[in-house]
């Protein structure tokens, strides 16, 4: 079966840096593909590909088989791809309902349906087995972690195929760290495919099940999370197995 | 999810008094004031001065109390919009007086129809306020800017249209007069309004209720609507009785509490108020949810503009001129003044058209006690001056013990 989405030789160029070059990713429904890489990999790059925000100079999109591009934010919702981006942006006033439904109210004759719209939010909220206080508070006091599980929930609304998370739990502490780890979990199980955007290794070995890494902006190997140790991966992050000495074996191997 | 089972961290108050004691408690605590101050603050104004005055609370001075607070209420309703974004419109007290210019000089010097010259007003506010709106949101001017200098252009746009004179008198038994002059004497008119009042929020409630119960989600005891209800029918009924004892409902207070009523509507109820308080919230997010903020900030500097206009049309309303003095002076502080008294953050994303309504009650309430007393007029500022910066403290404060609550 086709990956739900593919992207083949992706490059992009910004003025005279070479962001993306040549850059493969594939993912597969109810598979957490980590993308990983040190500070400058490309990830960002990456992100706004997928999320539409920057469309490639080059490269092939396939969406379940057939090809696509993907031009705007918009385009990319339309296919199926919710990103949640590292500042959350929720407002802080609006209640969770509120920042849930924010741009896609639920309406009955014009007026806003709030007892439909917070039966959804508390369903949605309990498939994924979120804790939130109320959904009626307003999200400014919520914490970290919870507001992170309230900007990934918004990002199920629209019943997503693909879930692109960046650095989610970057500002958070252990205990709200495992809530999100524990959600991106029920994701897969719901058949999301995921894209962990990641610094943490512990995070990523803990939740992916392929972590592909990108190194001064070109691929530099997918590993099985399973089969594979940390180090190598630190490794592929950091260049040790990619080095002067390496590449010139393998040119005279060749 | 059972809804039997009570999560005890959620946030929903226990059945009874002492729940709602509890409520209100932690709400206090908490920052979550609500209306509570300012109402707070017109029980004192008005026992003070009725102790001075035992002619403030009588049915004539409340009753005109009430027609007075209509023109500076309705240009402080489109305030409430701009500052729910966070921002300001300095703009508002002269658009409100150019308005009323154009008003006098169609109705009067041209001899158009008043309502016609009405519609023309409110258009020509709701242009103004459209040019602020394109500097703000396209061309990126603070709104701060964009307003100070509408207000300059919009004052000798004023003078312009007035000409020579300066003033324009409105025929006293007219259309336009009218809107402030006009009572419906029969008693069942105040008495009819309130009891529809009443029960439309009675109803209201329950249905929306009985929705809330029939979807599993939280709801409210049927006491607690029955006792919203009970205080709801003391105030208007009250207010119905008073306004009886004089000449009955002015007609210019029902047309601002519609207006007061269907703006929060529109805020609280619609898509378009939701955007308004996101954009308020954070820009951002509105942006990512799909909200244009360009329309949003031009709409609502339209809409501040519009109602400028219509409190300019009850200004000259109610002395039956216009002038070059209509909308000059302090309205548009007042304006400001009573948004914030009534409640609305100077910060964005928190408010409601009620704290129009509410803050022009206090400082006409402080204007009227102080005139009935021959207190001059430097003294009315200082204490008005006064009354403010204790409501914008006590929004501050609460603020603050809001995000110590961590609820801000």
């Amino acid at each position: 079966m086709a990956p739900v989405l593919a992207l083949e030789g992706i490059s992009k160029r910004f003025g005279a840096v070479q962001a993306l070059t040549d850059v493969d990713l594939e993912v597969n429904a109810g598979e957490v593909v980590a993308l990983v890489g040190d500070n400058g990999a490309g990830k960002s790059t990456m992100i706004k590909v997928i999320a539409g925000v920057g469309p490639p100079d080059a490269g092939r999109i396939t969406w379940e088989g057939r090809q696509v591009t993907i031009h705007s934010p918009s385009d990319a919702q339309g296919l199926g791809i919710a990103t949640v981006y590292q500042d959350l942006a929720l407002c802080d006033n609006l209640d969770v309902v509120g920042n849930l439904f924010l741009g896609n109210e639920l309406t009955t004759g014009g007026v806003l349906d709030e007892v439909a719209m917070e039966k959804r939010s508390r369903n949605l909220l309990h498939t994924l087995s979120i804790k939130i206080p109320s959904v009626r508070i307003p999200v400014a006091s919520l914490s970290g972690g919870q507001r992170q599980t309230v900007a990934i929930s918004r990002s199920l609304l629209g019943e997503p195929k693909i879930v692109l998370l960046d650095e989610p739990t970057a500002a958070l502490g252990v205990e709200q760290t495992a809530q999100v780890l524990d959600l991106v979990e029920r994701l897969r199980a719901q058949d999301h495919g995921v894209i962990f955007i990641s610094h943490n290794m512990v995070d990523v070995m803990a939740v992916a099940d392929r972590v592909a890494v990108l190194r001064l902006g070109r691929n530099n190997g997918v590993f099985d999370a399973k089969a594979t140790s940390r180090e190598e991966i630190i490794s592929a992050i950091t260049g040790a197995t990619d080095n002067a000495v390496t590449r010139r074996q393998r040119r005279l191997g060749e | 999810m059972s809804e039997s089972s009570i999560d005890p961290r959620l946030v929903v108050r226990e059945q009874g008094l002492t729940g709602y004691l509890g409520e209100f408690q932690r709400r206090v605590k908490g920052g979550e004031l609500g209306a509570l101050p300012v109402i707070i603050g017109l029980i004192v104004i008005w026992a003070v001065f009725q102790s001075l005055n035992s002619q403030f609370l009588s049915s004539q001075n409340l009753s005109n109390l009430s027609v007075d607070i209509v023109p500076t209420g309705l240009i402080s309703v489109g305030i409430v919009f701009v500052l729910l974004l966070g921002e300001i419109d300095l703009s508002a007290g002269a658009v409100s007086g150019a308005c009323a210019a154009v008003l006098a000089v169609l109705n009067v010097n041209l001899g158009m129809n008043p309502v016609l010259a009405m519609v023309c007003a409110v258009v020509v506010g709701a242009v103004l306020g459209l040019i602020h709106g394109f500097f703000f949101a396209k061309i990126g001017v603070p709104s701060f800017v964009v307003t100070l200098a509408g207000f300059l252009a919009w004052t000798g746009f004023q003078l312009w249209v007035l000409g020579p004179n300066g003033t324009i008198n409105l025929p006293n038994d007219g259309f336009i007069a009218g809107l402030t002059s006009t009572y419906f004497a029969y008693v069942i008119a105040a008495y009819g309004l309130a009891a529809v009042a009443v029960a439309g929020f009675l109803v209201v409630s329950l249905v929306g209720n009985n929705r809330r119960r029939a979807a599993g989600v939280p709801s409210r005891t049927t006491g607690d609507i029955v006792f919203r209800t009970v205080v709801l029918a003391v105030v208007a009924f009250g207010a119905a009785y008073i306004l009886n004892l004089y000449k009955g409902l002015p007609l210019a207070l029902l047309i601002f509490l519609l207006v007061v009523v269907g703006t929060d509507f529109v805020l609280r109820r619609t898509r378009y108020g939701r955007m308004i308080f996101a954009v308020g919230g954070n820009i951002e997010a509105a942006r990512r949810a799909g909200i244009s903020v360009a329309l949003i900030r031009i709409s609502v500097f339209v809409i501040s503009g519009s109602f400028a206009a219509l409190g300019g049309i009850f200004a000259a309303s109610r002395i039956s001129s216009a002038s070059q003095a209509t909308g000059q002076s302090n309205v548009l502080l007042m304006a400001i003044a009573a948004a914030v008294i009534g409640g609305t953050s100077l910060f964005g994303g928190r408010g409601t058209t009620y704290s129009a309504l509410l803050g022009m009650l206090v400082i006409q309430s402080i204007a009227s006690g102080m005139a009935l007393q021959g207190v001059s007029n430097a003294i009315q500022f200082m204490v008005t001056g006064a009354v403010l910066l204790a409501a914008v403290v006590i929004d501050s404060v609460s603020r603050r013990s809001q995000k110590a609550a961590g609820r801000a």
